[in-house]
Formats: C-alpha cells, structure tokens, sequence
C-alpha cells in the first residue's frame, strides 16, 4: 500500500513536470495556449475584462479569466496561498507588500494612471461642487474603508484639501461606494474616474481639482507561482501596447 | 340542574346527531365501539368542538345554539373534562396542576394551593403535592386528574374513559374510588366508555352510541335484555335477530325462520340465548319447534364453555360443554343439527 | 466510524488552525485596542437585540403558523423562511431597497418620524435580526407542532383564557424549542457578514460588528484578524456550552 502510494505520487510528479515542460519560457508566440489567471483591482473590472477578450480574439486557444476585488483583499489572498499568474493593482503600497514577501518576478510596471472623482447622485441633487461641500452637515458620504487603495487615496486628497469628512460608512471596495450613491442611500462618495465612468448614466462626477487630487498609479507585475509564464508575460506586454487605448476609453490616463 | 343535547355535527367521516337529557344525581354511560363518536360528543359538550346544529342547556342556561348565534366558549362552560391519559400539565407540580383551575379563574395562589391541598386529602394523596407528574403511578394520576376537575366545582363532570388506561386491578379499585366522588357531586356526570363491565357497574342509565348515533337507551338490565344492534347483543354474548313475525312466525331478514312461543305481528327483534341452543349429530326428533342444519365453523373455548359459531340458515352460535364436543365428537366444518325451542325465542317489537 | 471521524476533523482542524497560528504574545495587546472593544461590544448588542427582537414578533408568528390555517398561509411561511436560503448580500440589497432613504417604507419613515435606517445601529440590528429571525420562527413552529394540543384542551376546559393557556401551558411545554430557537437566532446573527455591510455599512463603533472588523483587518493585519476570530469563538462556545443539553435537550 504505501509502496503503491509513493508510486502513484511519483507519477503524478511526471506528468506535471511534463506540462511544465510544454510551455518552455523560450518558445515562440505562435505556441501560446493555456490559461491564466489574472487579479486585478475592481476599479480595473470594465477595461480589463474588455482587455482579456481582445487577447483571447488576437491568441487562440488561449484563456484569460480574472479575479477582481480590493487590492489590499487580493494580496491577502495571494500572500495565503493563491494561485494566479499576474497582479494588477490599484496603488504601490499593496504591490510592495508583494515584493516583499518575495512573491514576484521581475519589477513591476506602472501601466495606467487614475484621478480621484467625487460621484453624486444623477442630476446632482444636493449641488455638491467640491471636496469641501462633502463636510456639509446632513450630507451622507460614503468612503472607501482606509486599508483599500482608494480609501487611502481619498484621505489624502481630503486632507490636501484641507477639509475633514465624517463617513457614515467605510465600504471594502470601491464600487460598493459606487453602489450607494448610484442607489440613492448615500448622497456622495469618493471613487475613480474609471467608476463614474463606467456606472453610465446612474451617477454624475463632479471634479476634484488637479491641486488637491491624488492621482493613482496601477502597477502590474508577474506572480512568481505562475504555472505559465509565457502567457503571462504575453498578457503583461498586451496591456502595455495594444490595451492602452482600452484603458483611455474606460476613463485611465497613460502614465 | 339537567343537561339537555341536541347536537348535529360533522366529524369528517360521519355526522354526529344525538339528543339527550341527563339529570343531576344519575349517572349516564355512554357506550359504543371506538370510532362511534364518544369522544367528540364530550369534546362537543365541552365546547372545544363547534357544533353545526342543534342546542345545548345546562341548568336552564344555553351553551350552545348556532341558530341563535350563541356559543360559549370552553373556558366560561361549568365544566370538568376527565381525560383517558389523565393529562397532567408535566411542567406543573401535583399541587399546581389541581390548583390550576382555580387560579386561571381568578383564585389568589395562597386560597388556591390550600384548597387543592384539601383536594389531594381528599382523593388519598396527602403526601403527593411536590411531585411532579411524570414519577406517579397510572391510578395516582388519574385520581389527581379527577382532584383537579372536581376542585373548580364544575356543574357537569364528562369523563372520557377514564380508567382505559389503567391495569385491571388499578381499575377496580379506582372504580371504587370514583363512585364514592360521584356520590357526593351534585352535578350532572357523563361517563364515556367502551367497556361493558364499566357500564354496567357504574351506570343508571345507558346510551348505545355507533356511527355518531344513538342506537338504544334505558337501564342497563333494559339495554342488555333488549339488545337493538350486533353491538350490544356481542356485548352481551347473545344470538340477535330481526324479522317480521305472523302467525307466530318470524320470518328473518338475513334468511330463515323461527317459530316463537306467542308474538303480536309486526317488526320484531329476537334474542336466543346461546345456552339454549342444542346441537344433535342427527336430525331429533322431538318438541323443539325450531330444528334446522348447520355447519360449525369455529370452536372457542371459553372458560368452561365452548362457544361454537354456526352457518345455517339462520346463521346461530351455541354454548354447550367440553365434554359434549369431545362425546359428539364435534370439529370445525362439521354438519350437525341445531335445534332451539321455540319458548327460548325472547321477542320484542323492533 | 469513518465517515463520522471526518465530519468531527472537518469542524476540528480549522478551529485548530485557529489556535495555533494565534499570536498568543501580542494577543493581549490587540485585544486592549479601542476598535476590537467597539467592535466586540457592538456585536453583542447587535445580536441580543436582533434576538429579542426575533423572540417577540417571531414566537406569534411560529403560533399562527402551527395553529391557523389562511388562505395564503404557505406563500406567507416560504416568505419569512427565505431570509434562510437566501445570500445574506441579497437580503441586504432587499432591506435597502425596503427601508433605504429611496425605499418602500423607508421614506416615508424618513419623512414622517425622522429615522433612518442605513448607516445606522439599528439598521444593523435590523440587518441581523432578518436573517436570523427565521432560524427562530422555525425551530418553535416545529416545537408548537409536536406538541400534544390536549394539554391546551385541557386547561380550556378547567377555565384557562387563551391568554392564559398560552402563557401557562403552551409555552413552558415549548420552553426546549423556544431556548434552542434563541441560540440559533443569536449565534446567526452574531456572525452575520453580508446584509450587515450592504444594509448598515461598515464604519467602527457605529455598524462595524466583528464579521466585518475581521475581514477588513485581514487585509492589513492578519494578526489581528486571527485575535478577533479567536475572540468571537471564545464567546460563541461559552453561550453555546452554557446551555448545552440540559436546555437544549428534553425538558
């Protein structure tokens, strides 16, 4: 029994490392195929998925899926465990906490940029104008809780601006924050241009002067665990060429 | 103080339609086989059952008239209902549980826990209050069951099969017990039973009931010389038959005949007591007016008697005695004669 | 015996996990920190409310339902059962779209008593005590159920009001499904994550029960994460223990 245990391990061994053999580092771009698994910050959801299914049209046979959600959540997941193949993410500080903990391949690469927006109700009921009226009494702010990028962001810009804002809610991502006021229950939050953007008619953007704004940097980088490597960098060097006017079109700036 | 009934209600399988008057001081048994609607006429009489026609009177006050929009509700009703499984709250203690009735009507707890105290004297628990009802023997709970109904003083008194679920001897002694209670409550009492031995010990008067309706009522040596039903008459252990008599002749509606001793025309029933039914291996020859072949189906030994189930026309049972089977060398399937004299026909108008 | 042994490990090894990978050297200090306090006492007064909330509108519902027959009866019992079945962040988006500022009622309590729900304290509770309420609803309707519906006969007929047979019969003979009920709500509600977040929101001392203090401290301070874990277990197996069988079980 344990004799056949170790046996059937031994097997299994082989033919993983058969596979990995199949997707060689050096091969060519005509040999591309597989899938990978791409985290990315929720802000990144519209114009990456966009994104993945103009590569998966220019390679064949190739598969891009995608796990979005807090940066700060993401790394989290990835530092327990998680297997992908890159890491998209919305700030820095969280990519540094991967670099850290040793769980990249090479250096990151800045690849868009994103300005804070403040997002108020369709027709912009409450006249709301700039960062200073969100302290307005009787006004219900909703924020990004302060451990995700665009929390953080947020009290930077507020604090630039000089005004201090009392949340009647810190939300864990940042369309949770969308969601509210697109729903009527808060009256204005702090989210990406990109957002607003991307919530179409439901919601109105009121800018926040380039002054007092904190622009967001998106670095994305390679995962050290990825069991295609190829792919993944064929996906990093998509999004740094032929993904930009996507990105541009979602609302992100070039860097 | 009478109780008067006239009920008509649904049970689903069958209508419940009875109508009866008990006095104060006389007991009623009602009896029937299960299923009859005992149980429901109580319920009914309790007001937990609604009734869909007729009136109810207790004392000159109406209970219940869905005519005149009247009903009321149980707990209003001066009543006490006495349940096969006692049903003693088992949260409660012995005390609470005969103190119940009289504080949910208003009585203060201190003058009620006495007075059931006194209760529990009364039926021979004195020493029982702090138990709970789970560690009571069957007739120490249905003897507390009785303390917690009669405490409340209660104008009618239904007990539903109240010793059903004792053992034989438990329920002699408790019958015991129960009359002497029944003898010094002043109110109307109904006793629900199917156990003939019950009835007839306990009863004034009876009341057959099957299929939700009255079949016969009266004495209790009325009912069972007058047996109206296979009911009664199997309770009673006697061959029933009904005819139409002429010239002293019955003629029976299940096929047959039997001559009678003397009997007006008309509808009759006739009762022949199975131990004065003769069996003969031949065709006898001598003054029995009524002689007929069967054949015995079924042998059961009773006692010192042997009750033998016969085809025929009619069909008859017999009682005769062991030996007289060994002599006749009488077994199942066997052709014999039956022979029964005609002074033994007991006719009555139907 | 197998089969049994791995539903035990299931349930064991992440508890087990738990309590290994605890800092137990700076546990304390966490612990003393003003967030975890806010958050801790914030959960037991969410979750009590919810429950005693549960306790009064749903043991008359439990009773209508095992004791009345409506027409609409059974639309209405699977309608307070799907809080049960339904993922908690829909019944979040449903509370908001009921009692949020552009709700069904919720406008018009804005406008009419001046309460607000959202954001709030007791929109929280109100969060917990809807996904949890059914848990509650169900366990006493089954109690009502099994019952012997003699012993209400019984004290009718011995002059019992129907107040007072349900108060003095009914309900102590229920007394195991109604405490079972009660933990079941509670615990439901103490752990309550989804409709709490979308409904209440999340911000400290206010709607951040410890559900969500230990999700959003797993992202910067998984240290802390595993402290608030361990404290909410600690609290949960005391309420659980202290009741065990001699309540749970038959009475």
């Amino acid at each position: 029994m344990h004799v056949r245990v170790v046996g059937a391990l031994g097997l299994i061994a082989m033919v993983a490392l058969c596979s990995a053999c199949g997707t060689n580092p050096s091969a060519s771009s005509s040999a591309l195929s597989g899938t990978i698994t791409i985290f990315a910050a929720s802000s990144l959801n519209a114009a990456y998925t966009a994104i993945g299914k103009a590569f998966e049209k220019t390679h064949p046979g190739t598969m891009v899926t995608f796990t979005f959600g807090g940066s700060s959540m993401l790394v989290s997941q990835i530092q327990q465990g998680a297997i992908g193949d890159v890491f998209a993410s919305a700030d820095q500080p969280n990519m540094q906490k991967l670099i850290n903990a040793g769980l990249t391949v090479q250096s990151p690469i800045v690849f868009a940029r994103n300005d804070l927006e403040i997002v108020v109700g369709k027709g912009n009921p409450k006249h709301i104008t700039s960062l200073a009226d969100l302290a307005r009494s009787g006004l219900v702010v909703v924020l990004c809780a302060p451990v995700v990028p665009c929390g953080h962001y947020a009290a930077q810009a507020l604090q630039k601006a000089g005004v201090s804002v009392q949340p009647a809610s810190q939300e864990a991502d940042v369309k949770a924050v969308l969601t509210k006021v697109a729903l009527g229950e808060a009256d204005a939050g702090i989210v990406y241009v990109t957002d607003v953007k991307a919530a179409g008619g439901a919601v109105e953007g009121v800018a926040i002067p380039p002054a007092v704004n904190v622009v967001a940097e998106y670095p994305i980088v390679i995962l050290k665990d990825s069991q295609n490597r190829a792919l993944a960098r064929a996906f990093v060097s998509y999004v740094l060429t032929d993904g930009r006017p996507i990105l541009v079109r979602y609302g992100f700036t070039n860097p | 103080m009478t109780l008067e009934a006239r009920i008509r209600a649904s049970l689903g399988a069958f209508e419940l339609d009875v109508e009866l008057a008990v006095a104060a001081g006389e007991l009623v048994a009602v009896l029937g086989p299960n299923g009859a609607g005992k149980t429901s006429l109580l319920r009914a009489l309790a007001g937990l059952v609604p009734v869909s026609a007729g009136r109810v009177t207790l004392d000159g006050v109406v209970l219940e008239d869905p005519a005149e929009g009247i009903r009321v509700p149980s707990e209003r009703r001066p009543i006490g209902l006495v349940f096969q499984d006692y049903l003693l709250f088992p949260h409660l203690s012995v005390l609470e549980n005969v103190a119940f009735g009289l504080r949910a009507r208003g009585m203060a707890r201190a003058v009620a826990v006495a007075q059931a105290g006194r209760w529990l004297d009364r039926v021979g628990l004195p020493a029982e209050g702090g138990r709970r009802p789970a560690s009571l023997s069957g007739g120490q709970a249905q003897r507390i069951a009785l303390a917690r109904v009669l405490a409340c003083n209660p104008a009618l008194l239904l007990l539903d099969e109240p010793m059903a679920a004792l053992d034989a001897s438990t329920r002699v002694e408790f019958r015991r017990d129960l009359r002497r209670h029944l003898e010094s409550f002043r109110g109307v009492r109904l006793l629900v039973t199917h156990d003939p031995v019950e009835a007839m010990a306990m009863a004034d008067r009876l009341v057959v009931l099957e299929n939700g309706h009255v079949l016969q009522s009266g004495t209790p040596a009325d009912v069972t010389q007058h047996p109206r039903s296979r009911y009664v008459a199997d309770l009673v252990g006697v061959n029933l038959f009904r005819g139409r008599v002429s010239h002293n002749v019955i003629t029976l509606a299940g096929g047959g005949s039997l001559t009678t001793a003397g009997a007006a025309d008309g509808d009759v029933f006739a009762v022949v007591h199975p131990r004065t039914v003769a069996l003969y291996r031949t065709r006898p020859d001598g003054t029995p007016r009524n002689v007929w072949e069967g054949r015995a189906v079924d042998l059961d030994l009773e006692g010192d008697r042997v009750r033998v189930r016969l085809t025929g026309s009619p069909p008859i049972v017999a009682e005769v005695t062991p030996a007289a089977v060994r002599e006749l060398g009488l077994d199942r399937g066997d052709q014999v004669w039956v022979a029964v004299k005609a002074t033994e026909v007991n006719v009555y108008p139907a | 015996m197998i089969l049994a042994g791995a539903g035990a490990a299931f349930f064991i090894v992440p508890l087990v996990g738990l309590l290994v990978r605890t800092p137990w050297m700076s546990a304390w200090h966490e612990l003393g920190s003003p967030e975890v306090l806010a958050a801790l006492r914030l959960s037991l007064l969410a979750s009590f409310s919810a429950t005693a909330i549960a306790l009064v509108l749903g043991v008359p519902l439990a009773w209508t339902f095992a004791r009345l027959t409506f027409p609409g009866r059974s639309v209405l019992r699977a309608l307070t059962v799907l809080p049960m079945v339904l993922p908690p962040v829909v019944g979040g988006v449903a509370l908001l779209l009921a009692f949020g500022r552009q709700g069904l009622l919720g406008g018009w309590l804005a406008t009419a008593f001046g309460i607000h729900l959202p954001f709030t304290t007791a929109g929280a509770i109100i969060a917990e005590t809807f996904v949890a309420m059914p848990f509650l609803v169900i366990t006493v309707e089954a109690g009502l159920r099994s019952m012997d519906t003699r012993f209400e006969d019984a004290a009718r007929t011995l002059g019992a009001s129907r107040w007072t047979v349900l108060w003095r019969v009914t309900l102590p003979l229920v007394r195991p499904s109604l405490i079972a009920g009660a933990v079941l709500c509670w615990a439901r509600a103490l752990g309550e994550f989804g409709a709490t977040i979308t409904f209440a929101g999340n911000f400290p001392g206010r709607t951040q029960t410890m559900p969500l203090a230990v999700y959003l401290a797993l992202e910067t301070n998984p240290d802390a994460a595993i402290v608030l874990s361990l404290v909410l277990l600690a609290v949960s197996l005391a309420v659980l223990i202290g009741l065990r069988d001699r309540w749970l079980g038959a009475s």
